[in-house]
């Protein structure tokens, strides 16, 4: 075994953080032993939110990224609160302020930066701190500090007009203070901004309640102990009891220089992010590239992908060419995307802008040789193409439209609405921080990620500085609601194979494919897709019935074993009770069994049944055999139950004879796969007590000896009443009518598609039409097709409790013995 | 002749790989270790940690295809070969080294 190589980062900010959990997360990453150096006493904090800190929209134990515990678990050493005092690059080792050393093989630099400090008179004391009342806004101690102080304070003063200037401002602003912004440039956010978005910019500010005082410069801080107020170079004075610094940052570059390593303004790499001296690599805003520094994360995630990627991998070559940068301001109310350049180059640029200076509006791009070089997108247009579209279309150099004013506002007819996040290409980037692409964000919806938090935390969208948050939630809202979005892959049966239901169906067909492996070879080059097997083993099983080509390892479990799994690893029994209705033989029964195997809980179930729960895996054969009773499929994408009332015979209301027809209900569809599952109810009058217009199927009887039949109704994860089907007069009908579309639903629905859904999606006029008038003249096929699902029906508690498929179907854990040992043992 | 093993390992017989149906997985009790082992349908073993890093799942009783492993209980995904997780941000599975005998019978090695 070769040696675990050490990997020393200094730095815990937000490029040091994500380059440690980049290697970890990688192929190649175990061959580190990790060390982080971090000056600051924290686990890493998304530095961005701290703007969202300040304006009380966030609290600061929520911003951390990962805790104390996270490194812990990856067994990364983490040394938070020890910095970095000196670099010996030829002893390959580094010292820290307590004068211990560290030794490494390879070096990450990742720095960052410290706010500059413009030369005011007495703006330092004598003991080289600001004096009381200044801050600057960069760490979470000085975050935490502002705030402690802002409590006393009344006006606040900010300096400098730039986006960190602009968010201090926004957030001293919410927290009721009175806010004055001081900038030396006549424009605000000059470097992002040209004149004209700049005057603008400044009314949106002003009307937000921030005094704004351009193009002055200040030059002192007046007060003794603590500040008093701020004099500017025109002599006049501004009282104050607060102030915060956002002039600008410098690099840290200290202890790079002090070690012999090149430095300029930044530390230099190159294109391979390596420094001048063997082994030492730099990110993150105090490295130099190409003559050019960041400020902004996007660049530093990229550099950190890279890197980590190079020192995992030793065959790649990947390279670090610059990153463009856009960005997008996190003032509540106020909507600015920039990106690129905000002044053309030449003659030869184009710029196209559009402006409503009254309704804060102000759109400019610069377009060079038919690309987007820059804009400037102030002001929320509706109806306008979203800002995220040109950042795009900018990011990745994509050729534009011919006719220009389609990049501002969409313009054929198809396009019209083309301006919601659910329009938007699939390969749309949402999050600009992390590259999430909208793909990416509903590939996750779909495999399950249904809260917001659980989507970010799958993706990273929305993890950075969250100012896509709200797209995510639409994105979240849609792909949930099962409405359409442009991605294909939505459509497709499963993930591995992009066909539609119905064109798979035909596939399969034509080409007498019966088995999972079958499909795979057929459609997708042989390469098996886990996330895909048992979808196409229902659908399998749909199609041919009998002569479906079993493959055990398709199902998921509970189908392998028939029973559901539960969190512990045992499983839950729940034999078939017909309509809700026992004997006291049956109870009986289940009680001996209850007994016998020690079952730790028995509960009755929301579907008039008895669950018998926490049933190891192997006790399951012997105890369907002492039950004798059927399964009642409770784990399984099939008929599952049909809940009763007690209808005519014995409910002083009663119209219709629910129960004799819940029973035969069930006793004639029990455990038919379908594409999700399927729950129905039977219901003696309208007064509805088993619930069955909420049910994928119900029955309701009323007054004349009628039924109404009821489909897609829901009362799970989501409440929405059942559509009337149709009225009909007999036991016989209902049967019939119920059978017909579970045969229909068993042949359209997507996999995992609820009936609620599916009748939402195909429209209960249409079903009425195909399933009642015969519209299509596929009711005879239907009703015979049920039939034969019905005829083929064996219960597997009885074959397989007698007969298990293999030896080992029900086995815990096998053993196994020790042959040899190795030396010194 | 086989390589010695490193100091520490221990080499363990499981028996016949027809125990495992393939395409399926197994859980087996080493001494006091659980793990699984997987047999793939193009006939690869993989081994790896019994439990699932998120909450305990029983990976042996997962779906698996294409190097990887789908928890059974909330679906978190992992590459057999490496442990990795994929999609998700548990700590990876241990792996641990498998081969088959001459007479099919499944051999592990752990080494502590
Ligand atoms: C046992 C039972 C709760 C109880 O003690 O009453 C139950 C237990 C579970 N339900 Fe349920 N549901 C039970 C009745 C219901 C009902 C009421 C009913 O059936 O009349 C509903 C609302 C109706 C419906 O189906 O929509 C219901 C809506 C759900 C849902 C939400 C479905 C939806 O999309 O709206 C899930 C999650 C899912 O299917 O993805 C779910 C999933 C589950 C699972 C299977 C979770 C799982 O996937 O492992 C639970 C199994 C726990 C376990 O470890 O065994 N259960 N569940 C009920 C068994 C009924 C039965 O005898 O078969
Ligand atoms: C309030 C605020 C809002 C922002 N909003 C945005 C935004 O919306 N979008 C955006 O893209 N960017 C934003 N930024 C900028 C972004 O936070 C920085 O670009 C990013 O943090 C730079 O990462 P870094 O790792 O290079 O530096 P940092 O995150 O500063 O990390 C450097 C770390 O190194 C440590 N360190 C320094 N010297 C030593 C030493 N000698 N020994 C040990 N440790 C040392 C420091 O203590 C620090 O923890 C914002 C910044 C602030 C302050
Ligand atoms: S509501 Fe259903 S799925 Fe949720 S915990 Fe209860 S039994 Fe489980
Ligand atoms: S326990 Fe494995 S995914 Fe949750």
């Amino acid at each position: 075994m070769t040696r675990k190589q050490r990997l020393v980062v200094i730095g815990n900010g937000m490029a040091g953080a994500r380059l440690v959990e980049e290697i970890v997360s990688r192929p190649g990453g175990e061959h580190y032993e990790i060390t982080v150096l971090g000056a600051e006493p924290y686990g890493n904090y998304n530095r961005i939110l701290l703007s969202g800190v300040l304006a009380g929209s966030y609290c600061p134990e929520h911003i951390f990224l990962h805790p104390l515990s996270w490194y812990q678990e990856h067994g990364i050493r983490l040394h938070a609160g020890r910095a970095v005092t000196a670099i010996d690059w030829q002893g390959h080792r580094v010292q820290m302020a307590d004068g211990d050393w560290e030794s490494y093989d390879r070096l990450v630099i990742a720095t960052g930066s410290s706010p500059y400090l413009p030369p005011l008179e007495n703006l330092l004391r004598e003991d080289g701190r600001l004096i009381a009342g200044a801050f600057t806004f960069r760490t979470l101690d000085d975050c935490q500090a502002l705030l402690a102080y802002s409590s006393q304070a009344r006006r606040a003063v900010v300096i400098g007009g730039g986006l960190l200037g602009l968010e201090a401002a926004s957030g001293l602003r919410q927290r009721g203070l009175e806010v004055h912004l001081v900038h030396r440039s006549p424009h605000l956010l000059n470097l992002q901004l040209d004149s004209v978005g700049g005057a603008i910019l400044a009314r949106l500010v002003s009307e937000q309640g921030v005094q704004l005082h351009l193009g002055k410069e200040t030059v002192a801080m007046l007060g003794q102990d603590r500040l008093c107020g701020l004099r500017f170079s025109d002599g006049s004075e501004l009282a104050c009891d607060l102030c915060v610094i956002a002039t600008g940052t410098t690099p840290n570059i200290a202890l790079a220089r002090a070690a012999g390593l090149a430095v300029k303004r930044g530390i230099i790499i190159d294109d391979d992010l390596a420094c001048s001296v063997p082994d030492i690599f730099a990110i993150g805003e105090c490295a130099e590239h190409r003559g050019q520094t960041y400020g902004l994360v996007a660049p530093l995630w990229e550099q950190a992908r890279i890197l980590a990627e190079r020192l995992t991998d030793s065959t790649s070559r990947k390279q670090y060419t610059g990153s463009a940068i856009s960005t997008r301001l996190k003032v509540s109310g106020l909507d600015l995307t920039v990106m690129g350049d905000k002044e053309p180059a030449g003659p030869d640029d184009e710029v196209i802008t559009y402006a409503e200076p009254t309704r804060g509006i102000y759109k400019k791009l610069i377009i060079r040789e038919g690309r987007l070089q820059g804009a400037i997108l102030l002001g929320d247009l509706p109806g306008s193409v979203p800002a995220a579209r040109l950042v795009q279309l900018f990011h990745r150099g994509d050729p534009l439209p011919a006719n220009r004013v389609e990049l501002l506002f969409p313009c054929n007819g198809k396009n019209q609405q083309a301006v919601s996040v659910a329009e938007l290409p699939d390969d749309t980037q949402i999050c600009n921080c992390n590259g999430v692409s909208k793909g990416a964000i509903l590939a996750a919806v779909r495999a399950g990620k249904r809260s917001l938090k659980a989507l970010c935390d799958a993706t990273r969208a929305a993890t950075g500085c969250g100012s896509c948050k709200s797209q995510v939630q639409e994105l979240l809202v849609l792909a949930c609601e099962g409405e359409v979005v442009e991605d294909p892959s939505v459509h497709y049966y499963v993930p591995a194979i992009p066909l539609t239901k119905p064109e798979l169906v035909r596939v399969i067909k034509e080409r007498g494919l019966r088995s999972v492996s079958a499909v795979f070879q057929a459609l997708a080059n042989g390469q098996e897709d886990p996330t895909s097997k048992a979808g196409l083993a229902s659908l399998l099983k749909t199609i041919w019935g009998k002569d479906y080509e079993d493959e055990r390892d398709a199902r998921f479990i509970n189908d392998r074993v028939h029973a559901n799994i539960q969190k512990d690893g045992t499983f839950s029994v729940v034999p078939r009770i017909y309509g809700g209705v026992t004997t006291p033989e049956q109870l009986r029964r289940i009680a001996d069994v209850a007994e016998k195997y020690h079952v730790p809980l028995v509960k009755i179930t929301g579907g008039q049944r008895i669950d018998l729960v926490g049933v190891r895996k192997e006790q399951l054969p012997a105890i369907w055999k002492d039950l004798g009773m059927p399964s009642g499929h409770a784990y399984t994408k099939a008929f599952r139950t049909c809940k009763t009332c007690l209808g005519s015979d014995f409910c002083r209301y009663g119209l219709g004879d629910s129960t004799t027809l819940g029973i035969k209900i069930e006793k004639r569809y029990q455990g038919i796969e379908m594409p999700h599952k399927v729950k129905l109810a039977t219901a003696g009058c309208p007064r509805n007590c088993s619930e069955a217009t909420t049910k994928d199927l119900g029955a309701v009887a009323i007054e004349g000896g009628r039924w109404e039949i009821y489909v897609g109704g829901a009362a799970g994860s989501r409440v929405r009443k059942g559509d009337l089907l149709c009225t009909v007069n007999t036991h016989e009908e209902v049967l019939l009518y119920m059978g017909r579309f579970m045969q229909y639903y068993r042949e359209n629905a997507k996999y995992q598609e609820r009936s609620y859904d599916f009748v939402e999606r195909i429209g209960i006029e249409q079903l009425r039409r195909v399933l009642v008038e015969d519209a299509e003249g596929i009711c005879a096929r239907l009703d015979r097709d049920i039939q034969a699902a019905v005829e083929a029906y064996v219960d597997p508690w009885q074959r397989e409790a007698e007969q298990p498929v293999t030896p080992t179907q029900f086995s815990e854990a096998l053993e196994a013995t020790p042959i040899s040992l190795g030396a010194g043992n | 002749m086989k390589a010695p093993l490193p100091p520490g390992a221990v080499c363990y017989n499981l028996g016949h790989i027809s125990r495992i149906p393939r395409g399926e997985g197994r859980t087996y009790r080493l001494q006091d270790r659980l793990i699984a082992v997987f047999r793939s349908r193009n006939e690869e073993l993989f081994a790896t940690q019994a439990h699932c890093p998120h909450q305990g799942g029983p990976l042996a009783d997962g779906i698996i295809g294409d190097g990887k492993v789908i928890c059974p209980l909330h679906a978190f995904k992992f590459d057999l070969r490496t442990g990795a997780p994929l999609g998700n941000s548990c700590p990876g599975l241990r792996t641990y080294p498998v081969s088959l005998d001459a007479e099919g019978n499944i051999l592990v090695t752990v080494e502590d």
